[in-house]
């Protein structure tokens, strides 16, 4: 893995890592298993791609994004909640719509942004070479993101949502109406999922109808990965993890990337098992390393 | 003396190749497994292999992951190679932005292929100004000369179907050209869209008694599903026409043949010119130069469409 890799690697798992706190709030914390998100990455990213190239700010241009992805998990959580739809088949409904919706939106499957301003401009002006300036935009983000969520869930409501979680009958026991924080919950969780599509396709130059398949697996991988090598042990701790198993993923795909081992060549279609058995020497390391050390 | 000659001429490529043993490095960002991309990268390949370019391939692929395709460019801007190649949009896209964030000291030449719309895709101002860095070969399919085909083996066409998916970009803009000549050839344009393969077989369906023909573009989710809709087509005597050859193999009707690996060799061409020292901003974005039509005479009987005399004299292919 090259320098260059490396530092894409990073950028790239800080800028999912904000995915992945979303799919942590939802499948963790509420425990609401959430396919919302493979449509609603690529609808934060429609959504600013079409806001910038109309002339909108870019930074204004991730509001409206997590706007319209809070609108598309509370439109999830209504189906669930006052319909009564299972969540899974509620998240599925709202999923496939987003890709019809997505493609209004863009009035096409692919909204470029080569050339186009973008968050990261200002640091660029100052001076700081574009590759870094991402990675400081990503770092500055994700770091709010995370001091935001763990405020967020020490104030009342936020602990609300921490016991509909995990006892619901409790807390509807003590008056409190779940309907709401479940809304709430899961268009927060999107609305993040939206402002990581944004900034996504920002740094890759493109919003694409296909650029939200396989975010749930990304999300529940990093957010797995995140607890058993940095552990889950405070909420902090666990948002914390969700975002550097995000970073661990992508360094798992850079490796594999990056791997040649002598003479024996991999050929470019074993990306996926490549990552898929990294991730699994990541998710094995702590149990060999605790067997170890208790021998 | 002439066999002298020979062995001294023969050494003497021997020599140069083996000087070019340590050849160009060529990195290669590829989208997704597929026919007609892999039948790009063989191509390519192949162009340069035959003109004496001995050159090293890092092939990537990203497995129809964008996020992938993004991490691949950066990697492919550490591989420091002397030439960059992404194969298909979304990874075109990756890499042309992954160029433009790179150090002056990482940038090198990239070219994009099997890329429909590069203008509307962001990687070039304009098709006769590619930028300092990028230029490529089109797939842009010549809709005219497919529409020409159509309306001289079915003079009689009223209505032309459409089927594709609303998500492919490439499919998008076919379709729109297709509506813009549809006034010029004489018929109307009748659309059915499929969002993915398991819904082709209902989408082909909803066209039977609405039209006389079905037309079908370079669309990945269609293709795949192909057979799905020849059956409707062979059940319904609905003629299926195709975008591509490997279409009229499986057995649609006929089709102008774009050939993918043709197109791969074409974009080969252009790599040699660059790996010579040409600056991408002097090569103006290519498109496909040879066409060849195809046809399945078989497909034609039990779709009830036989071909006139004179596209069987043109074919460079027939299907008995």
């Amino acid at each position: 893995m090259t320098i260059y890799a490396a530092i894409g690697a990073l950028e790239q798992g800080l800028v999912y890592g904000i995915m992945v706190i979303g799919v942590y709030l939802t499948f963790r914390i509420l425990d609401f298993p959430d396919l919302t998100v493979d449509g609603s990455l690529p609808l934060g990213a429609a959504i600013s791609a079409v806001a910038i190239t109309s002339g909108l700010n870019p930074y204004l241009s991730l509001l409206c994004a997590a706007i319209g992805g809070f609108a598309a998990g509370a439109v999830t959580a209504v189906l669930n909640t006052k319909f009564k739809i299972l969540h899974l088949l509620a998240s599925i409904l709202t999923m496939i719509a987003l890709y019809s919706i997505n493609i209004r939106i863009m009035g096409g499957p692919n909204t470029a942004l080569i050339g186009s301003a973008t968050v990261f401009d200002p640091l660029i002006a100052l001076g700081i070479p574009p590759h870094l300036a991402s990675l400081a935009v990503f770092s500055l983000i994700s770091l709010v993101i995370m001091g935001g969520m763990i405020w967020f869930l020490k104030t009342e409501f936020g602990q609300a949502v921490l016991a509909t979680g995990d006892n619901a009958q409790m807390i509807i026991s003590q008056g409190v109406n779940t309907h709401l924080i479940i809304i709430v919950g899961v268009g927060l969780s999107n609305a993040l999922v939206a402002l990581s599509g944004a900034l996504i396709a920002q740094n890759q130059g493109a919003a694409d109808v296909g650029m939200g398949i396989g975010t749930i697996i990304a999300g529940l991988a990093s957010v797995i990965v995140g607890e058993t090598v940095f552990g889950s042990s405070s909420i902090a701790r666990a948002i914390g993890a969700a975002v550097l198993g995000s970073v661990v993923y992508r360094l798992a795909i850079a490796l594999a990337l990056g791997l040649d081992l002598g003479g024996f060549t991999f050929s470019p279609s074993d990306l996926n098992l490549i990552t898929a058995l990294l991730v699994i020497g990541a998710l094995i390391a702590p149990n060999i390393k605790k067997k170890l050390l208790a021998q | 003396m002439k066999k002298l000659l020979m062995i001294l001429s023969a050494s003497a490529i021997l020599l140069a190749s083996g000087a070019l043993a340590a050849g160009p490095m060529i990195s290669v960002n590829q989208f997704v497994e597929h026919p007609a991309l892999d039948a790009v990268l063989k191509g390519f390949q192949d162009y340069l292999k035959d003109n004496g370019v001995n050159a090293e391939f890092k092939v990537h692929n990203a497995q129809a992951n964008m996020g992938t395709a993004t991490q691949i460019g950066q990697q492919m801007i550490g591989e420091k190679s002397d030439l960059l190649v992404a194969i298909a949009t979304p990874s075109a896209q990756a890499t042309v932005q992954a160029l433009s964030k790179a150090p002056a000291d990482l940038k090198r030449p990239m070219l994009f292929t099997a890329v429909t719309d590069p203008v509307a895709a962001g990687l070039v101002e304009a098709i006769d100004k590619p930028s300092e860095f990028v230029t490529g070969v089109s797939d842009l399919l010549p809709t005219e000369k497919h529409l020409e085909m159509i309306t001289t083996y079915k003079p009689d066409i009223k209505k032309l179907a459409i089927l594709y998916n609303a998500g492919e970009a490439n499919s998008k803009a076919i379709v729109a050209a297709v509506k813009e000549l549809s006034s010029k050839f004489g018929f109307t344009v009748v659309e059915a869209t499929a969002p993915k393969t398991a819904d082709v077989y209902a989408a082909a369906k909803s066209l039977v008694g609405r039209c006389d023909a079905v037309f079908i573009p370079t669309d990945n989710t269609i293709v795949a599903a192909l057979e799905s809709v020849i059956k409707v087509g062979t059940q319904n005597k609905l003629p299926i026409f195709a975008a591509d050859v490997d279409s009229v193999a499986r057995g649609a009707v006929a089709a102008m043949g774009f050939d993918y690996y043709k197109h791969g060799y074409q974009t080969g061409a252009m790599a040699k010119k660059i790996l010579e020292g040409a600056a991408p901003s002097s090569l103006p974005v290519e498109f496909q130069h040879e066409l060849q039509l195809q046809i399945n005479l078989k497909a034609a009987a039990a779709m009830g469409a036989p071909p006139p005399e004179e596209l069987v004299k043109q074919a460079a292919k027939i299907y008995e």
